[in-house]
């Protein structure tokens, strides 16, 4: 985890927080969207001008009836949504990763078992609404709150549980060599999804769990339209979207508070930095460390809510890929870094849908969306091949 | 050959049959037991695990390792043929021990002695499984066909004793796709090593998937079949048949001769990893790789050139994975991407670390463990649990009729709790493994009161815990 950006200092006014510690966070949060969306974009447009007059324009004039550049253009304002929509998501679980591994120097592979208990727990309690007749036909504000409220008890669900896996699976290990804990950790994945399967089948009896359709979340807001020769380019967004986002926003500059300018963020701070020394200042390091995971937990549940909210559809092994992918994020922003964890989540996000809208039609269909899953592992290997310490990270020693 | 326990811990009546001639006799006679069981009740699970605890025994008495050997090679290849054809599931719960054996000592190679987390294992074990999928049966003309429209009478492309040449082509090409794959990743630190080798699986699989187009090369998710066997020749079937007729009480049919030919075949393979990873072991290589699990940087100040060493590992563990893989398409005449998830090399790595990192009997007894676990334990408790959803009786305490019980619920599909609890119990409570390797005991050995169990618990203070925290790069 980074040292502090801004010195906690006694007597700070109130402005110094709002604007160092809540605009700070979310001019970066812009910055880093637009900064991504503009570089793909323009990367896009430019391949398709490349390829303009080859085999793979005219083949795309023949399929779909436009050449490729504005197949591109169309379809690029839906691409930069959903890319932006999936990459806070990833954002918000690889915050957990980077967190647990500023911390204990140590991949909690359990996470993405955390982030699919959020996930059923929040889906689980929208069901049972449902079925108590409270969500169908009520307002947008109203279906809000009812939302707003299954992601807390998501996230308090999925951080008790991080806090009761740390202490009973790693906190024993915490001497032994690196790969021990690490195993430890695999094996509480693989028995985490299970146990959602045996709870689930046991009380529901299906583990497949759709998320209830309430308010108007699905609906489309069009926000703008211009025509571009025979094709309309649409600027839409679904309202599931915004919530989304919004949500992942609200709690990564939240998350930025607690831990730059509060004392428990210090605290956490001064752990990650060194447990021997902050536990001689007086700082109950177990205490930090079960609080690191509550926190990363409850981030990965609320994450699991909102996939959930995206994508519908559950199952007990839901996290497995936006788990990894969320990783490959963390590691892609320098793992241990707040920051980098939220640039590497929308970088992947927005790489891998667009390699899922564009990857058919640019290889005439030789390879289509199916690779997008392993896109984050080639990615994931580039980096640590060529830059192990992350976009944003620093270099750092080798620590055997 | 060491004992299963030291000599000043071990029970008293143990130390009195481990000495003189009482071993002998005990072995001779608890497999003479075991053996007469399995032979009168052809069914019963309890008889067959009191046949495979003997070779435990054998292995663990103090006998002179000649007569070990020899009641080694009576059980697996006089014995266990005939109880296999008697009640042919026995021979396919053998067959998957031995396939996951092996697997478990190339992977224990690679985990084991080089400390290299490897969780896409299962990768090279597709690789040689496609390999010979791809050869050895009609693929090579179905290129350019859509997936599941083989026109008829389409030939083969090798004939079928192509096969002994493909398990040894197997080994190069998944060496190869080890050093491939070793190359950019092995300068990596152990934890994100874990990470990339897993996207590696995925992508191996996803691969399998998918390479139905532009070329059909894998058939997609249909897989490939049929898949050619090796030929068996005619005359030593007749000769075996006379022999074996009689005893099992039936006629011998082709189908049984491949199952016994596949599990001899998979036990060569065994024998051959075993001698090969011994003599490692105590070779320079073998040496270097200790060096490289204890301490990166200390082996690297020795002079040890990291990365050809980690490559070596990664290669050796591949090879052997690719020839299983030959083995298993060959004998199940069918692949597909199913066979080859994250799971099965969970599945492996459960083998490796209930038996014991680096202990070549400790993965032995691993995967005959994790195996009847998965494939008799789990599937009878499925079994019961059936019975008793179609009987009128209660679950006790809660008073819950056992056949309003969701049909969701079948123990058989629960391997992953299976293999998550194998790998949590062991890390905590015995990171050794069942049967720890010698180098690994005697480390322990000095040092016992401190292995992790003792610094869990509520005495879990703050400050002199933490005091070497990540130290030594295992």
């Amino acid at each position: 985890m980074q040292p502090a950006r801004s010195p906690t200092a006694p007597g700070r006014s109130i402005a110094t927080v709002v604007l160092g510690q809540l605009c700070l966070p979310l001019g970066q949060i812009v910055a880093y969207v637009i900064a991504s969306s503009v570089v793909l974009s323009l990367l896009m447009v430019a391949i398709s001008l490349a390829l303009a007059g080859s085999a793979v324009d005219q083949a795309c004039v023949e399929g779909l009836g436009m050449n490729l550049f504005v197949f591109t253009l169309v379809n690029l304002p839906q691409v930069l949504m959903d890319g932006m929509t999936i990459g806070f998501v990833y954002a918000t679980i690889a915050l957990g990763y980077t967190m647990v591994y500023g911390v204990l120097e140590f991949i909690n592979f359990a996470h993405s078992e955390i982030f699919a208990i959020g996930a059923f727990v929040g889906v689980e309690l929208l069901i049972a609404l449902t079925g108590a007749k409270l969500l169908p036909g009520i307002s947008v504000l109203a279906a809000c709150a009812y939302l707003g409220l299954a992601i807390v008890i998501a996230m308090i669900a999925a951080g008790l549980m991080a806090v009761a896996v740390e202490r009973i699976a790693y906190r024993p290990l915490r001497r032994a060599p690196r790969l021990v804990p690490l195993i430890s950790a695999i094996g509480v994945s693989f028995f985490l999804q299970d146990l959602i399967r045996l709870v689930e089948s046991l009380t529901t009896g299906q583990f497949h769990r759709i998320i209830p359709t309430f308010g108007n979340f699905d609906q489309r807001l069009s926000l703008a339209s211009f025509p571009l020769q025979d094709n309309q380019i649409e600027i839409s967004i679904q309202v599931k979207s915004i919530i989304v986002i919004a949500a992942a926003i609200l709690m990564l500059v939240g998350l930025n508070y607690l831990v730059n300018a509060t004392r428990m963020g210090k605290a956490i701070r001064s752990v990650a930095q060194d447990q021997q020394t902050a536990s001689l200042m007086g700082i109950d390091v177990n205490r930090y460390i079960s609080l690191t995971f509550l926190i990363g937990g409850a981030l990965g549940g609320a994450a699991g809510v909102l996939y959930a909210l995206k994508f519908t559809r559950i199952d007990p092994f839901v996290g497995f890929f936006p788990g990894l992918k969320a990783f490959a994020a963390a590691v892609l922003g320098g793992i241990g870094n707040l920051t980098g964890a939220l640039l590497g989540g929308i970088v992947l996000g927005m790489l891998e849908t667009f390699a899922g809208a564009y990857l058919s039609t640019f290889t005439m269909g030789a390879a289509g969306a199916e690779y997008k899953d392993i896109l984050a592992f080639a990615i994931l290997i580039l980096v640590l091949v060529f830059r192990p310490s992350g976009l944003l990270g620093e270099e750092v020693g080798h620590k055997a | 050959m060491n004992t299963l326990l030291p000599p000043q811990q071990g029970l008293c009546l143990l130390n009195w049959c481990n000495k003189g001639l009482a071993p002998y006799f005990l072995s001779l006679l608890y497999l003479a037991m075991g053996t007469a069981l399995v032979y009168a009740y052809p069914r019963s699970l309890p008889a067959f695990l009191v046949f495979l605890s003997s070779t435990l025994l054998i292995y663990s008495l103090e006998m002179d390792t000649r007569v070990k050997l020899g009641l080694a090679f009576l059980i697996t290849v006089v014995l266990m043929p005939v109880i296999g054809i008697r009640n042919i599931s026995y021979l396919e719960v053998i067959f998957q021990i031995s396939i996951f054996a092996a697997l478990g000592l190339g992977l224990n190679i690679v985990v084991g002695f080089a400390g290299l987390l490897d969780l896409g294992y299962v990768a090279f074990y597709a690789v040689g499984a496609y390999l010979w999928a791809f050869f050895g049966s009609q693929q090579m003309f179905l290129l350019h066909e859509i997936p599941g429209t083989a026109p008829a009478g389409t030939p083969f492309f090798l004939p079928p004793d192509a096969f002994y040449l493909f398990v040894f082509a197997a080994v190069a090409v998944a060496a190869v796709a080890g050093i491939l794959l070793g190359l950019p990743v092995l300068r990596l630190r152990g934890d994100y090593l874990a990470v990339v080798t897993l996207g590696f699986g995925e992508v191996i699989r996803v691969l399998a998937n998918n390479l139905d187009k532009p070329l059909n090369l894998t058939n997609g998710p249909q897989g490939i079949s049929p898949i050619q066997r090796p030929t068996l020749p005619e005359p030593l079937l007749a000769a075996l048949r006379a022999v074996l007729d009689p005893v099992v009480g039936h006629a011998v049919t082709e189908a049984e001769f491949y199952n016994l030919f596949f599990y001899l075949l998979a036990l060569t393979l065994i024998v051959i990893t075993i001698v090969a990873v011994r003599r490692l072991d105590d070779s320079k290589l073998g040496r270097a790789w200790t060096a490289i699990r204890e301490d990166e940087l200390a082996a690297v100040a020795m002079g040890i050139p990291l990365v050809r060493m980690k490559l070596g590992a990664f290669a050796a563990g591949a090879s052997f994975a690719g020839a299983m893989g030959v083995l298993f398409a060959a004998s199940r005449t069918f692949v597909s991407p199913e066979s080859f998830s994250f799971m099965q090399s969970i599945g492996v790595l459960a083998i490796v670390i209930l038996g014991g990192l680096g202990s070549i009997p400790g993965v032995i007894l691993g995967a005959a463990v994790v195996t009847i676990l998965n494939l008799q334990v789990l599937q009878g408790l499925s079994l019961t649990l059936s019975q008793l959803r179609q009987s009128d009786a209660m679950i006790p305490i809660i008073n819950f009729p056992w056949r309003s019980l969701s049909s969701q619920l079948d123990p058989a599909k629960y391997q992953r709790m299976l293999f998550g609890l194998i790998l949590i119990v062991m890390m905590i409570y015995r990171p050794g493994g069942l049967i720890p390797a010698e180098r690994r005991q005697r480390e322990l050995g000095e040092d016992t009161e401190t292995d992790p169990v003792a610094d869990g618990g509520e005495n879990d203070d703050e400050g002199v815990t933490f005091g070497e925290q990540n130290h030594g790069g295992r």
